[in-house]
Formats: C-alpha cells, sequence, structure tokens
C-alpha cells in the first residue's frame, strides 16, 4: 500500500485535530480557569451581619421552602449551629468573637458556587452545571440520587431527601439563578437590610473588598476568604476575626476539585492501551515456553529412544 | 474433614436453610421499607455522611473480594499457570455472583436505582471518577456473566453456543485485567476528590494504586477462603482434579499473596514518607493506621510465608482469613473511620440495625444462588462429556 503525502498529511491532521476536539478534563493542565468573565459574585461582610435571619426569610420565600417550627423571626435558633438543609439552603451562625466578646460575629452559610465546582466534576450523569452568571445549577431530571457529591464537596453544601422514596432530590442555593436572568437580585441579598451582602461583577466584589480593607484596616483580615479557595468561589467573604472562628475551613488549600482526580483518571486511556499489549505479551511468552518444554521433551524422547534401539540391536545380534 | 456423610450433609444444610429462610424474609421486609419510605427509614445516613456501609462494604468490599475472578484467569490463561486450572471455575463464579450483589446493592443505595444507565445513555459525566466505575463495573459484570456462562451451557447442554465462548476465553481474560485494574483503582480514586475530609494517613494520591493491589491481595486470598469452605460443604462435588489440585492451589496462592502484601507495605510506607506524614502516626488515628498496617498486611505476609515454608496449610487458611479482614478493614477505614474525621462524634454515622440487615440479606442471596449453581453445574468438577476443555 502506498501512502501518498497528501494522505498522510491529513491523518496527521486528524490525530492533532481529534486531540483537541472534545472535552477535555483539564487533565495536567497548566491553564488557571478565573471563572468566567463578567459573572456575578456575592460579598458577604460579615462584620457588618447583625445575625437577623431576613436572608433566611426570604431564601425561604423565594425558592417555596416550607416553614420551619420557629419563625424566623425568633433568633433562639442561633445559639445552636446549624447546616444547610433540604428545608433551609442558607442558615445564619452566631460565633463568639476574639476581638470583643460583648459583640458575637454572624456569618452566613450557602453553597459557594465554586469556579470550578467539585460537585459538577463527580457527577457522573452531569446534573450540575455552572453557568454563566456564576451560579452552579442542579437537574433533578437527570439526579440518579448517588449522592457523590456530597461526598465532593469541601464546603459540605449539598443535602438530599432522604426522605422521599421515589423522587429524592439534591438540594442547595441556586445562587437565585431565576431571579438573576431575569435581572432580579438574590433574595437574600434584597433582604438584608444592613448590607451585610452586596452583589455585583465577582471582579467589582474583589475590588470593593479590598477597598474596604484600605480604608479599615483595622476592622478587616486580611484576606477574601473566596477568592482563591478550592481555585476560587463565586460567593467571597471578609471578616474582622480568623474565618477559622467562624467554622470556615482555612485548610483547604487553592486547587479546584477537579484537578485531584484528573490525574487518576488521565491514566485510564492508558491502561486501556498498554494493558492488553502487556497481557498478550505475557501470554505469548508464557505460550512459547510450553511450546519449547514440549519439543524438548519430544526431543529427548527420540534422543533416549534412538539410544536405546541401538543397544537393543546390539544385544540381538549378541543372542 | 472431606468425607462429610450423606446424613450430616443434610442436617447442616437444613439448617442453613432456616438460617436463608429468615434472612431472606427479614430481607424482603426491609426492602419494602426501603423502597416505600426511602432512605431515611432504614439508615442513619445524613447530610454529612451521604456514603453508609451499603458503598463501604457492599460496593467497596465487594467489588474488591470479587477480584478472585480476574487474578485467577489470568494466572492460568495468561501467565501460563495451568496446574491452579481447577481454581478458575470457583472463582469466575464467586466474582460474577460478587459484582452481580454490588449491582443489587446499589439499587439499595441511590436514590432513583431505574435511572442507573443514565450515565451511560442520557448526559456522560466523564469528568467524574464514579463514571469510570459505573462503565467498568457494568462492562465486567457482563464480561463475568460471559466467562461464567460455558458453566451453565454445559449443565444445560448447549454444546455449540458453548464452544464459541471457550474460544474468547484468551480475550475474555484480557478485558477483565484491564476493567478491574481500572475500576479496582478507580474506587479508591472516589476519594481522591476530598482531600479536607479523607484523614492524611489514608489519603493519598496513590490510593488508586493501593486499592489496585489490595484487590489482588483479596483475589487471591479469596480464593484460599472459599475453598477452604467449598472443601468442607461441597466436597462431595470435587472430582480427582480438584481434589488433587487444592494444596497446590492454597500454596500457590498463599506465596504469592505474600510477596503482593510485601509489595503494598513497602509502597504504603513510602506513602508515608513521601507525604511526610510519621508525625500523624503517634495519634489515635496513627495507632489505628499501624494496627491496619501491621496487624492486617505485615502479619499476613510474614503468615503466609511462614506458612507457606513450613507447608502449613491450616495456617495458610487461618492467614487468607486475616487477609480478607485486613482488605475488609482498609475499605472501611477508608470511607467511614477516617472519613469525615474532621466532625464531632455527634455529627459522625454509626450504621443503622436496618442497613446491616440489608447488607446480610444481600450476602445470603448470594450464598443460596452459590449452593445452587454448584450443586448442579460443573463447577468444582469437569463436565465428563468435556474433559481438558474448559
Amino acid at each position: 500500500m502506498s501512502i501518498s503525502r497528501r494522505k498522510f498529511l491529513g491523518w496527521v491532521g486528524a490525530a492533532g485535530l481529534s486531540t483537541t476536539i472534545g472535552k477535555s478534563a483539564a487533565a495536567a493542565t497548566n491553564k488557571h480557569f478565573t471563572g468566567y468573565p463578567k459573572s456575578f459574585a456575592i460579598l458577604h461582610d460579615t462584620t457588618l451581619c447583625v445575625g437577623c435571619r431576613s436572608c433566611e426569610a426570604a431564601c425561604n420565600k423565594v425558592n417555596e421552602l416550607p416553614q420551619p417550627d420557629k419563625p424566623f423571626t425568633d433568633l433562639s435558633v442561633l445559639e445552636t449551629k446549624r447546616r444547610t438543609t433540604t428545608k433551609a439552603f442558607t442558615v445564619v451562625n452566631k460565633y463568639d468573637n476574639s476581638k470583643g466578646p460583648q459583640s458575637p460575629v454572624f456569618y452566613k452559610k450557602q453553597c459557594n458556587h465554586c469556579l470550578e465546582p467539585a460537585c459538577a466534576s463527580a457527577c457522573f450523569v452531569r446534573a450540575f452545571t455552572k453557568t454563566k452568571t456564576g451560579a452552579v445549577t442542579y437537574d433533578s431530571t437527570v439526579c440518579v440520587g448517588c449522592r457523590y457529591c456530597m461526598i465532593a464537596c469541601p464546603f459540605e453544601i449539598p443535602t438530599y431527601e432522604y426522605d422521599q422514596a421515589l423522587t429524592p432530590r439534591i438540594r442547595k442555593c441556586t445562587m437565585c439563578y431565576p431571579r438573576v436572568i431575569e435581572g432580579l437580585l438574590p433574595g437574600c441579598v434584597e433582604a438584608c437590610p444592613m448590607e451585610a451582602l452586596s452583589f455585583g461583577k465577582r471582579e467589582d466584589m474583589i475590588k470593593i473588598a479590598r477597598e474596604r480593607f484600605r480604608k479599615y484596616p483595622d476592622r478587616y483580615v486580611d484576606h477574601i476568604y473566596g477568592e482563591h479557595e478550592m481555585g476560587g468561589t463565586n460567593w467571597l467573604y471578609v471578616s474582622g476575626t480568623p474565618f477559622k472562628e467562624l467554622g470556615m475551613r482555612e485548610d483547604l488549600g487553592i486547587t479546584p476539585a477537579p484537578q485531584l482526580t484528573a490525574g487518576a483518571l488521565s491514566s485510564v486511556p492508558m491502561i486501556v492501551g498498554l494493558w492488553p499489549v502487556l497481557l498478550a505479551g505475557i501470554y505469548a511468552v508464557s505460550k512459547r515456553k510450553e511450546k519449547i518444554a514440549q519439543t524438548e521433551q519430544e526431543q529427548a524422547l527420540t534422543s533416549a529412544l534412538d539410544k536405546k534401539r541401538p543397544a537393543e540391536s546390539e544385544t540381538e545380534e549378541e543372542s | 474433614m472431606a468425607q462429610v456423610t450423606t446424613a450430616e450433609r443434610k442436617s447442616i444444610f437444613s439448617l442453613f436453610n432456616l438460617i436463608a429462610f429468615i434472612v431472606l424474609g427479614v430481607g424482603v421486609y426491609l426492602t419494602y421499607l426501603r423502597f416505600s419510605g426511602g432512605l431515611a427509614s432504614v439508615t442513619n445516613l445524613s447530610d454529612y455522611n451521604p456514603w453508609g456501609i451499603w458503598i463501604s462494604f457492599d460496593l467497596l468490599c465487594g467489588v474488591a473480594l470479587a477480584a478472585g475472578g480476574y487474578v485467577t484467569s489470568s494466572a492460568v490463561y495468561l501467565f501460563g499457570m495451568k496446574k491452579y486450572h481447577s481454581a478458575v471455575r470457583p472463582a469466575i463464579l464467586t466474582g460474577f455472583l460478587g459484582y452481580a450483589l454490588v449491582f443489587l446493592a446499589i439499587n439499595y443505595d441511590v436514590g432513583r436505582p431505574w435511572r442507573l444507565p443514565y450515565p451511560l445513555v442520557v448526559q456522560q459525566g466523564t469528568t467524574s471518577v464514579l463514571f469510570e466505575v459505573g462503565l467498568c463495573v457494568a462492562t465486567y459484570l457482563t464480561v463475568l456473566f460471559i466467562e461464567f456462562s460455558p458453566a451453565a451451557m454445559e449443565w444445560l447442554g448447549l454444546k455449540k453456543a458453548r464452544s464459541l465462548v471457550v474460544k474468547l476465553t484468551i480475550l475474555l481474560t484480557i478485558f477483565g485485567v484491564v476493567l478491574s485494574t481500572m475500576h479496582q483503582s478507580s474506587l479508591g480514586a472516589l476519594f481522591l476528590i476530598a482531600p479536607s475530609k479523607l484523614h492524611p494517613l489514608w489519603y493519598s494520591p496513590y490510593i488508586p494504586i493501593y486499592f489496585f493491589v489490595t484487590s489482588i491481595i483479596a483475589g487471591l486470598s479469596m480464593v484460599i477462603f472459599e475453598s477452604t469452605l467449598s472443601h468442607r460443604f461441597f466436597a462431595y462435588k470435587m472430582d480427582e482434579t480438584h481434589l488433587q489440585e487444592a494444596n497446590g492451589v492454597t500454596l500457590g496462592f498463599g506465596k504469592a499473596a505474600s510477596y503482593v502484601l510485601a509489595g503494598y507495605f513497602a509502597i504504603k510506607v513510602l506513602g508515608i514518607s513521601t507525604e511526610n506524614h510519621w508525625h500523624y502516626l503517634t495519634t489515635g488515628y496513627g495507632i489505628w493506621y499501624l494496627v491496619e498496617l501491621l496487624g492486617f498486611v505485615a502479619l499476613p505476609s510474614l503468615l503466609y510465608a511462614f506458612g507457606v515454608r513450613t507447608k502449613s496449610l491450616g495456617l495458610i487458611k487461618f492467614t487468607s482469613v486475616l487477609a480478607v479482614l485486613g482488605v475488609i478493614l482498609n475499605r472501611f477505614n477508608v470511607s467511614l473511620v477516617a472519613f469525615n474525621w474532621h466532625l464531632p462524634s455527634s455529627e459522625r454515622y454509626f450504621p443503622h440495625w436496618m442497613e446491616i440487615g440489608i447488607s446480610v440479606f444481600i450476602v445470603m442471596i448470594g450464598l443460596v444462588l452459590y449452593r445452587f449453581i454448584v450443586t448442579r453445574m460443573p463447577i468444582l468438577y469437569e463436565h465428563p462429556d468435556y474433559k481438558d476443555a474448559h
């Protein structure tokens, strides 16, 4: 078979192209994804939060969640530490203030909407989508209910309807995606009476945070939580006390979650390609060994017979 | 030991039947509860602890302990160790049943089991390790079914179909090893995404390799362990070849397991060294880690070696139980004990008895199926019409 130069170049081109098309798992690249340009973010300034739970009430309303046992005006619930549940996509917790014991600190917890979400990377049916607005949305019509997203999420946010027999869903904050695309503010941001929550372009929110650090250096810890944590998030926090004291983890690192599994996944094609060759080789070697052993045995047998035969004939002659 | 009289056999089996009847009855009831009231009605799972023993035991241990199939078939068909030939069919059968039960268990665990094909046919989440696990386990279950099918075909007298499948042996074996390498390791890789939740002693970039290597240990040890059991209860089904080769299988597999355990011990120590996690060893978790590493890796490696050296079959058989328990302990440590170690004890998980009930129910289904098959199909003996053919 002759291969024309043209054909050869065509093949090379096709091979090259096939490596660029298709979705890459972002394996071992040196590209740093800094989020969709112009995606939105919410800045939570914990120094302004008074723990009034207005955001919780608004969240409950816009997401049409069931009414809680105690009304949102009851602030006694702040005495216990709460987490997100299927009935509350956001919760405000109260923490002691190491700087001023008389004035506790409040921190609002909800989905942080990672730039490269662990949940979306972990989902084997792509039920999560990182939208261009910055929101991480969830599609219950494809979800199998394996709960790997909950294992993967470093912030322990997704919750699951364990009490649903046939239609359990993952529940979490949507960053009010349906409202935002209509030009409305997220429910919690709109409801906050203290302007502890600001909504805008992520770059702008980072600038605002830095501006506050510059203006009031004594008031803040010089760190924007969420700027780089787990590769960055679309929910940003500034605080007057170390974030650790607000129950936020400072040991998460800045590696986006998809990168944690990319290496292992990238070895898959190599196993598929090389293992059969290796195994077939081992099979061939053992087969050949067997064959050689067999021929040697046969040879040994014939030579033994050859030796024996003349001896036999000699004895015959003697007799 | 092998010479159990018919009367004794009957009494053992009637006791077994009674227990099986009770376990299956309770299991059916728990199944009803699970699918009428949701996971909350039978499990202690929570938003902090989304995976319980159905993942730790039924999936992670189940897949590891079913590794005997690929380990034995590759030893015999690819590496040319023909003297272990009689061990292939029982190993393939237990592998096939193991994976089938893993699949059954997954149906209890996921929220909407009828959507399990969705990742393949609706939307592919190719960035997910779980996608690879699902794809490989589904494919490998099919491969094991085909590998097992000749025994059923001999039983049913389907000669033509059987000879067709037997021709595929080498191909299927290679397929089996490739798929097993991928999903055994990927079960470990599932946890790579959660470095902030798994204790550093168990979290390692090498965890996929650890899981793969331990699957070999589990596979080898399970073959020894299962053969011990089947000699006790089904010796009357075994033919001359099987009985003659059995001691050789125990010695050979024990030797191999000793070596693999030693290698695994080495890579575990290297893992601690490269991450420089020595200082954790003095903590409570560190002591627990040492229990696993010394008591269930180093010790069985030495005991296997000693047993092989002194040709002590009893010791090897005992060690196989120890090694299997070691792999189970490892899977539980990774997925439960050392997972969520940062949470206060009030937020930690302990299984509900009904979760354990479902797991026991599923194991019991396996035992019943195993008995049904080995008492009917040519697993522990060669079918007289197909001598030297499988």
